[in-house]
């Protein structure tokens, strides 16, 4: 009897739950299926942080990001301890002195147990601009002066590579943004008169299509790149090579577009549309746009990390975003040598960032395409 | 088959043309012409330019004249003798200097593109039939993390460890005694020794790519009908996979050279400027930070074809091992 009454709720429970699944909206149920991934929601949550610290770098940076520090140049990472002589405490680093050392003639740096500095939140440091507006000086984390932290250490001319990497992430995160926009309005553009006119334009197109795949991106990059005039003002060099980048961004797009148009343009309910006396406009904003949406953010999504990669690789070799602008791929060029990163490994630190970035992008992505078609 | 053949190659010189024209507007993009600074640079540099040696510049790339015949005189040095000009920043003509660092990123490219291969079939294969398997989950995470990694960031994180590990950089592609040496088999023999670890550096992205390509289509293939009709009868498994699946699998893969190569090239140069490879990408970077032009577009020229080359010899691949695109030629 029991077991009948069970059977009985739960087929309830079931009709219930397909109920629910029949009147979701389909950007509900989008959301439904992107949370079941697992890594992509981390994923998502990974990027969220990074992109606000990008956007408050003032805040999340424990210093400035070009003041540097020259008595402490290349020092290694500094270490956040909770045990002093045994005894538990609150988080705090040893002071930083140093020395040469009389054999190598290197500078050396050794903990000082002597000071001690409680690491503290919302400490006074660097003067900085909130969103460019409000002059601050607070930042989240850091420790009084005359005490030091570089959790990630520093560079040649003594500047915190936390601090560099958090402010840089401002030009690399959005340049990845700011060049998949641009690929999108071409991509759309051009696919869509592609998919919708036909005929030799698509053709016209097409061969634009397959021609700029063909290329060799990073050569075709950097030789655009190199001829941008050296003393250009460094927002306008920052539009030019995101630019650069999307030359090849949008073919992939426009690809989709004129797929799905001519898939689309088929069905019923277009047909439909058009007879009930829709306007073309109408028809492919309201009726075709919805249908495919999701497949062009899913790409969007994975050509993002393609973006980041490509002005990281640019910066790093010195021909794209210039000192003092500071992106991640900037931060890096300070790598490039190969006996100073043997000597200071840390100079390696913004590279994580970069392949974090861009395997949250792709864990993302993945998430969004079981997503976008939620039906499946 | 004959006439799709014509229509590709027709289409590749076509492609090719279009390409010379995107690599001579890189020749026009500094602000200046290229006699004007060329003149410059040798001033600086200490030797007087002559009244008849600037006629003689004029004369060999038509400075004076419109911008299409510019292109014209441009095009038809090269194609007709072979001149690409002359770099500002070496000061030897552009087809001379190319030529040997051209010869050994084709030699890296290619290799890049076997290696690739070699590793990414046996995997793919593997994790497609062994689903959710943990050796089809290490793949997977392989692929993701080759995907991220810029591969110049692999170079640089690969130098670092064999510096800390083993005491030696591995840059470059010969040993020292062998750096000027002419051809010799010591030398090939050199030279095969330095290519492992640059080839496996530029070829992970493409390998993890290719894995999840050949993983993904191969599984739809397996678990089509005809292949559970084959198990029913009692076909033994390793034939089953064999003989069709994994021959209608591979198609996508040999279409992939098409998309792979430009990566692979790219890739090449960028690891060969951080591993410090005598090919051409350090060379390119060299003569783009003094804005030397011509050498940036002979260079762009010369990968471009290379990537087309490749690109239609995968085309012509596909026809002679998929007999459906043999057949729809046909019809």
């Amino acid at each position: 009897m029991a077991d009948r009454v069970n059977t009985a709720e739960r087929l309830e429970a079931a009709a219930a739950a397909a109920e629910q699944y029949y009147v979701a909206s389909s950007w509900t149920l989008m959301r439904r299926k992107f949370v079941k991934h697992r890594l992509a929601v981390i994923a998502w949550f990974v990027l969220a942080i990074l992109y606000l610290a990008a956007a408050f770098a003032g805040f999340a940076a424990p210093y400035d990001r070009i003041a540097s520090r020259t008595d402490f140049s290349m020092a290694p990472p500094t270490r956040v301890r909770i045990l002093h002589e045994g005894r538990l405490q609150a988080p705090f680093i040893y002071g930083l002195t140093r020395q040469r050392n009389p054999e190598t003639l290197l500078m050396e740096y050794q903990t000082d147990p002597e000071q001690r500095h409680r690491i503290r939140l919302f400490v006074s440091g660097d003067k900085y601009k909130v969103l460019g507006l409000v002059t601050a000086n607070k930042h989240l984390f850091g420790v009084e002066e005359p005490g030091v932290m570089f959790l990630f250490g520093t560079d040649q001319l003594g500047r915190d590579i936390l601090s560099r990497i958090i402010h840089g992430a401002r030009i690399s995160l959005s340049i990845g943004l700011l060049g998949v926009a641009m690929s999108f309005v071409l991509g759309c553009m051009l696919g869509g008169l592609s998919g919708f006119i036909g005929g030799p334009v698509d053709m016209a197109i097409q061969r634009a299509i397959e021609f700029l795949q063909s290329l060799p991106t990073i050569p075709l990059w950097m030789s655009l790149a190199a001829a941008i005039p050296i003393d250009w003002s460094p927002l306008r060099r920052y539009f030019l090579i995101t630019l650069i980048l999307s030359i090849i961004g949008w073919t992939g797009l426009a690809r989709i577009v004129r797929g799905k148009i001519l898939q689309l343009r088929e069905e019923d309910y277009v047909t439909a549309a058009g007879v009930s006396g829709a306007t073309r406009r109408n028809v492919i904003v309201r009726h075709m746009l919805p249908n495919f949406l999701g497949y062009l953010i899913v790409h969007l999504t994975l050509e993002v990390p393609g973006m980041i990669l490509g002005e990281t690789a640019l910066s790093f070799l010195g021909i794209g975003l210039q000192p003092p602008v500071v992106s991640w791929g900037v931060a890096l060029q300070q790598a490039s040598n190969i006996r100073s990163v043997a000597l200071h490994p840390w100079l390696l630190i913004p590279a994580l960032f970069v392949v974090l970035t861009v395997l949250c992008f792709n864990f993302v992505g993945d998430g969004m395409r079981d997503a976008a078609d939620p039906y499946k | 088959m004959t006439q799709y053949i014509v229509r590709r190659v027709l289409y590749m010189v076509l492609s090719l043309g279009v390409l010379s024209m995107v690599a001579f507007m890189i020749i026009q993009l500094p602000p200046g012409d290229y006699v004007t600074t060329f003149v410059h640079m040798m001033q600086q540099r200490g030797i007087a330019v002559d009244e008849a040696m600037m006629r003689a510049l004029y004369e060999r790339y038509a400075f004076d004249r419109p911008v299409h015949e510019q292109y014209l005189k441009w095009i038809g040095n090269i194609v007709l003798r072979g001149d690409m000009g002359e770099s500002m920043a070496f000061n030897d003509s552009v087809a001379d200097l190319i030529a040997e660092r051209l010869t050994l990123s084709v030699v890296l490219s290619l290799g890049t593109l076997i290696i690739t291969y070699i590793i990414a079939v046996p995997i793919g294969i593997y994790s497609a039939t062994h689903p959710y398997s943990v050796g089809d989950y290490a793949g997977t995470v392989f692929g993701f993390i080759g995907l991220a990694t810029p591969n110049f960031l692999l170079a640089l994180i690969l130098m670092f460890v064999t510096l800390r590990l083993f005491g030696w950089s591995p840059g470059g592609l010969f040993s020292p005694e062998f750096l000027a040496a002419p051809w010799s088999l010591a030398r090939v023999w050199d030279l095969m020794k330095h290519l492992p670890v640059p080839l496996i550096v530029i070829g992970t992205a493409g390998t993890a790519g290719l894995i999840r390509i050949l993983r993904s289509s191969l599984s739809d293939e397996l678990s089509r009908q005809y292949v559970i009709t084959a198990r029913a009868k009692g076909v033994a498994e390793r034939r089953i996979l064999f003989k069709y699946p994994v021959r209608i699998a591979i198609n996508p893969i040999i279409s992939a050279i098409g998309y792979l190569l430009p990566g692979i090239v790219s890739g090449e140069a960028l690891v060969s400027i951080v591993l410090s490879l005598p090919t051409i990408g350090p060379m390119l970077l060299d003569g783009l930070r003094q804005q030397d032009m011509y050498l940036a577009s002979s260079v762009i020229l010369m990968l471009g074809m290379l990537t087309m080359v490749g690109t239609l010899i995968s085309d012509m691949l596909l026809v002679v091992v998929d007999p459906r695109i043999r057949f729809e030629q046909k019809n």
